[in-house]
């Protein structure tokens, strides 16, 4: 049976929800990651990386659950380190073709989720309701979000550096992507650059997993893009299409969980996922 | 962006026929390269050392492919590379590109930067389904020359625009990269290379998977960027014949030998007689070589 239901007066309610700042600080902050995905998604997702966020948000999983082990509150200091570190050496391993590429991305994140899981269940932290955390942390909170000032401000900064970064390089990034070969044969650094998209991509899934929670930010990294590239042609037009594609497939997420309380992350997918096929559409009507 | 808009090139009547005169330069720059005169005695004007390469040894996944190679390098020199599957062709370019390090020996520039190097890598199978125009491709050739923040200036895209005048693909430079055939696509990275290459020029398989009409065009361009423009060649080939109809030096790999030879010695060793019929000629001006008349948009069949 369906649990959800429309209130009766749309938007008296949600004039009244957004009187509230977490209401706010939700919507922000996830317009603000979900920008940051999908910039760097085009780049991931045409280098055949999709799969590395994933790998990174299991890996940033094993890395909370170490935090929580070991108690400390603020589990930034911890996940963020650990996450930007794996990202190096996943692109150094697959760059050098030790480990082919996929098969070290799904080594590294079932290992980090069952060693994470692992670590919850053996240990005895302070919470008592285990499964309801891991579910969160999994698939994000249950309903809308509540962050507090600290979270929003150092998730607002990590963004503009992100935003910032991509902008400021953005024409090194096309041509790292396009053809890293020639990139680095005509004295552009793309180990330099790499390690940049490494080290962003891993910013992003950190500050991403907090509102789609680790299972579903790949999601953030991958539909955006994809959709963009079934109707644009040029590169700029689909970093445009992907980042507009994705804040407002995030705004309307948001909505729907203040109207309706679904789960934001998995409504902020869904909705991607509809993106999609109407993309889709329009790119086969266009090329006909 | 407006140096990409596409320009209707004023006609001119040459011997009752019209053909399309190219606009004038565009820059100084531009006019000297546009006027600039030939030297058709084969010897470049300005011969000076750019590459030395010293008992250079290369190793291919733990097999010694090359061994105690030395040669030189010379502004103005067309050097094809010319061996078997697996001789090491390709590893001795990469390891001129800066892509694979000597097991031992070294590699010096002289007269010569990495940023002033052009690159026409074989296609990747990553850019089969890329989203990028045309004129987005041919500038990112401009970048390697940036360090730190990158965007293009006035100068980047008028260096674009010249190269894609070169090659006629002026005409399509607002499609998309994915879109155009195989020969169409060759061009564009070539272009991007020749935004690249100051000095030095780098080949691999350029006529790979071309029919012969755009193979014999492309080869046709490349000559003539090395006697316009003093510009180095260096090709790696599997055609010898048509990749040593316009070579000044040839560099052949074997299992057991490696050998660089003046491109007559060569010819004249191998009895090559399609290479010995045609000379090293001076192509046609600007605008007026069959090359030049490739319009963008019709397929390559």
């Amino acid at each position: 049976m369906l649990k959800i239901h429309l209130p009766e007066n749309v938007f008296e309610t949600l004039k009244q929800y957004f009187s509230f700042d977490f209401v706010w600080f939700a919507l922000v902050v996830a317009i603000l990651v979900s920008l940051c995905s999908a910039l760097l998604g085009v780049s991931l997702v045409l280098k055949r990386y999709s799969m590395i966020g994933d790998g990174l948000s299991h890996v940033a999983f094993g890395a909370g659950a170490v935090a929580a082990v070991l108690g400390i509150t603020d589990n930034m200091l911890i996940v963020l380190p650990i996450t930007v570190i794996v990202a190096i050496i996943l692109l150094k391993t697959s760059a050098e073709g030790k480990i082919k590429g996929d098969a070290a991305i799904a080594m590294l994140s079932v290992g980090a989720l069952s060693v994470g899981y692992l670590l919850l269940n053996i240990t005895e932290t302070s919470s008592s309701n285990l499964s309801g955390d891991v579910c969160t942390s999994l698939f994000g909170s249950t309903t809308i979000l509540s962050l507090d000032t600290g979270d929003v401000i150092s998730c607002i900064i990590l963004s503009l550096i992100v935003i910032a970064v991509f902008f400021i390089f953005y024409n090194k990034i096309f041509s790292v992507t396009f053809d890293e070969r020639f990139s680095k044969a005509t004295g552009t650094k793309t180990q330099l650059y790499n390690l940049l998209v490494a080290v962003i991509t891993a910013v992003v899934i950190v500050i991403g997993m907090k509102l789609v929670g680790a299972l579903l930010v790949s999601a953030l990294i991958i539909f955006p893009a994809l959709s963009a590239m079934r109707v644009f042609k040029s590169f700029r037009g689909v970093i445009f299409g992907a980042a507009v594609t994705s804040m407002v497939c995030a705004g309307l997420g948001v909505i729907s969980a203040v109207l309706l309380g679904t789960p934001v992350g998995a409504s902020i997918v869904v909705i991607n996922i509809v993106a999609l096929a109407i993309f889709s559409l329009i790119g086969k009507i266009k090329s006909k | 962006m407006s140096i990409f808009k596409n320009k209707a090139l004023p006609e001119v009547k040459v011997n009752g026929k019209t053909k399309k005169k190219l606009p004038p330069a565009t820059s100084w720059g531009h006019y000297r390269r546009l006027n600039r005169p030939y030297s058709t005695d084969g010897q470049p004007r300005d011969r000076r050392l750019l590459v030395e390469i010293k008992n250079l040894s290369l190793a291919y996944e733990g097999r010694t492919v090359i061994s105690d190679l030395s040669f030189e390098i010379h502004s103005g020199d067309y050097i094809c590379i010319i061996g078997e599957n697996g001789s090491g062709k390709t590893t001795l370019m990469n390891a001129l590109l800066g892509l694979k390090a000597p097991s031992s020996g070294e590699i010096v520039f002289h007269d010569l930067k990495r940023h002033q190097i052009g690159v026409l890598p074989q296609k990747t199978p990553v850019q089969n389904d890329f989203p990028a125009l045309v004129s987005e491709i041919v500038l990112s050739g401009c970048v390697g020359k940036k360090t730190g923040p990158a965007f293009y200036n006035k100068g980047d895209k008028r260096r674009a625009f010249e190269n894609m005048e070169k090659l006629g693909i002026t005409s399509i430079a607002k499609q998309s990269f994915r879109a155009l055939s195989g020969g169409q696509q060759q061009r564009v990275l070539l272009a991007r290379a020749l935004c690249a290459a100051e000095k030095l020029i780098v080949l691999d398989e350029p006529a790979a998977s071309l029919d012969p009409k755009a193979c014999s065009d492309m080869y046709s361009l490349i000559h003539d960027i090395n006697m316009r423009e003093n510009m180095t060649v260096i090709m790696v080939s599997h055609d010898i014949k048509g990749a040593l109809e316009h070579a000044t030096h040839v560099l052949q790999i074997n299992k057991n030998s490696i050998q660089l030879s003046k491109k007559e010695d060569y010819v004249a060793a191998h009895e090559c007689p399609v290479c010995a019929e045609k000379p090293r000629t001076e192509p046609a001006a600007y605008g007026n070589s069959d090359a030049y008349k490739y319009k963008g948009g019709e397929p390559d069949a």
